[in-house]
């Protein structure tokens, strides 16, 4: 098993990493080119929060890998980031409704992170939370706009909540890593984390009359390196450049 | 012979941001500390978003002006806590970005918690408040696209985080 506080490390970083990836590829795409705009910005605040987390994971494993290295290098399994971010775009509902289930956890998770007994990881989550106090204020804005929208535009959102809600729960699962963690007192209590997001996304689905799917279904594994078929075609083409012309620079 | 830190500060006051050239890298607020290790000039940088472009260009753009103005051997420090804010824009800075056409952040960081609707923001031509967003993001991560239901005229607001 590697090391927990590593896996934590790349567990944050492969969250905005791969989320990054799926923002980016609205650039040119977008509906309006405010929101094109935007997505291409909060990819890029993305990219930035990797670079944090996965420098600090490199470090804290000691064995001289760089940020580029765990990016580009490592292969499916080797990726922990939760399977909700790695979900294709399909429309601009699926993208803005994956944002902000995300997000709904980013925030209160960043913010017990800011209380860490790790001063490497208070530092990193006391930046990171003002860029994703945007984040949210902006997807939970058009979440309700278009959830309360047209018969169309509410029609597609709820659509996107009843594809991905089941994703949620590898977003808010825990598992030993997790444990020994906490009991280091570097990862907050998940029970606030969870009553955060639980309390976020009913006001929020309420305001923009959708409903949450209560099929009960469930889908986890990512944070164990488990993915969904979409995983691969996003490595593929994010790490084809290395894989090519492997150590190339400029 | 060592240039004095004053000087040193002076200089960074001359460097222009990369992206927003009006102000300089000292108005910005991203210069934390400004010493001397032995005969090492070493200035302490802390990046503004995590994922501006803009730093590693920043880093360059010091050691570079630095090294023209004298100083012998520049190092950069990368620095994340306490983390920036707009609130170390300088006044002076806020008036150049004014007058270039960007509304300065219209709050201290700590009473907005990311909200852009808590922000008032005035517009940088006409100075009416009577402004709407058009998007949460602008040119730059750091910055929304506002319009001026005054002057009509739309404008950058420089948000406050």
């Amino acid at each position: 098993m590697m090391d927990p506080f590593v896996t934590f490390c790349l567990r944050m970083g492969d969250n905005a990493l791969i989320l990054a990836q799926r923002t980016g590829e609205w650039c040119g795409h977008a509906p309006a080119l405010e929101e094109d705009i935007a997505f291409a910005n909060m990819g890029l605040d993305l990219i930035g929060q990797t670079q944090l987390w996965l420098k600090l994971g490199g470090e804290a494993e000691g064995k001289g890998r760089s940020a580029d290295d765990l990016a580009f290098l490592r292969t499916e399994r080797q990726f922990y980031n939760c399977q909700l971010v790695e979900q294709p775009n399909v429309d601009f509902a699926h993208a803005l409704m994956r944002q902000y289930l995300f997000d709904a956890w980013h925030l209160p998770m960043l913010d017990g992170l800011t209380q860490s007994s790790d001063e490497r990881v208070r530092a990193i989550a006391a930046k990171v939370i003002k860029e994703v106090r945007y984040h949210i204020d902006r997807s939970r804005d058009l979440v309700i706009g278009l959830g309360d929208g047209t018969d169309e535009s509410r029609a597609r959102m709820q659509g996107a909540l009843d594809e991905l809600w089941p994703f949620t729960a590898d977003l808010l699962s825990s598992d030993a890593i997790d444990d020994e963690l906490i009991a280091r007192g570097i990862l907050p209590d998940p029970a606030p984390v969870i009553e955060a997001f639980r309390a976020e996304t009913a006001a929020t689905f309420a305001a923009a009359r959708l409903s949450v799917p209560d099929t009960g279904l469930t889908r986890t594994g990512g944070r164990n390196g488990i993915h969904t078929e979409h995983m691969g075609f996003i490595l593929a083409e994010m790490q084809y450049l290395q894989r090519t012309y492997p150590g190339v620079s400029w | 012979m060592q240039a004095s830190l004053d000087t040193v500060w002076t200089w960074l006051g001359e460097i222009p941001d990369p992206e927003i050239p009006v102000i300089s890298l000292a108005d910005l607020g991203i210069i934390r500390d400004v010493g001397y290790d032995d005969d090492r000039l070493v200035v302490t940088v802390t990046p503004t978003y995590s994922g501006c472009p803009a730093t590693s260009i920043i880093a360059l753009d010091i050691e570079t002006e630095l090294l023209k103005r004298g100083a012998q051997k520049v190092e950069i420090r990368q620095q994340l806590s306490p983390a920036w804010t707009t609130d170390w824009i300088s006044q002076e800075g806020r008036e150049k970005l004014r007058a270039f056409g960007i509304a300065p952040p219209a709050m201290a960081a700590a009473n907005c918690a990311g909200m852009l609707k808590a922000q008032n923001v005035a517009c940088p031509h006409c100075g009416s408040e009577d402004t709407e967003n058009i998007s949460p993001r602008g040119s730059t991560p750091c910055k929304a696209q506002f319009r001026c239901r005054s002057c009509m005229e739309p404008f950058d607001y420089f948000k406050a985080i």
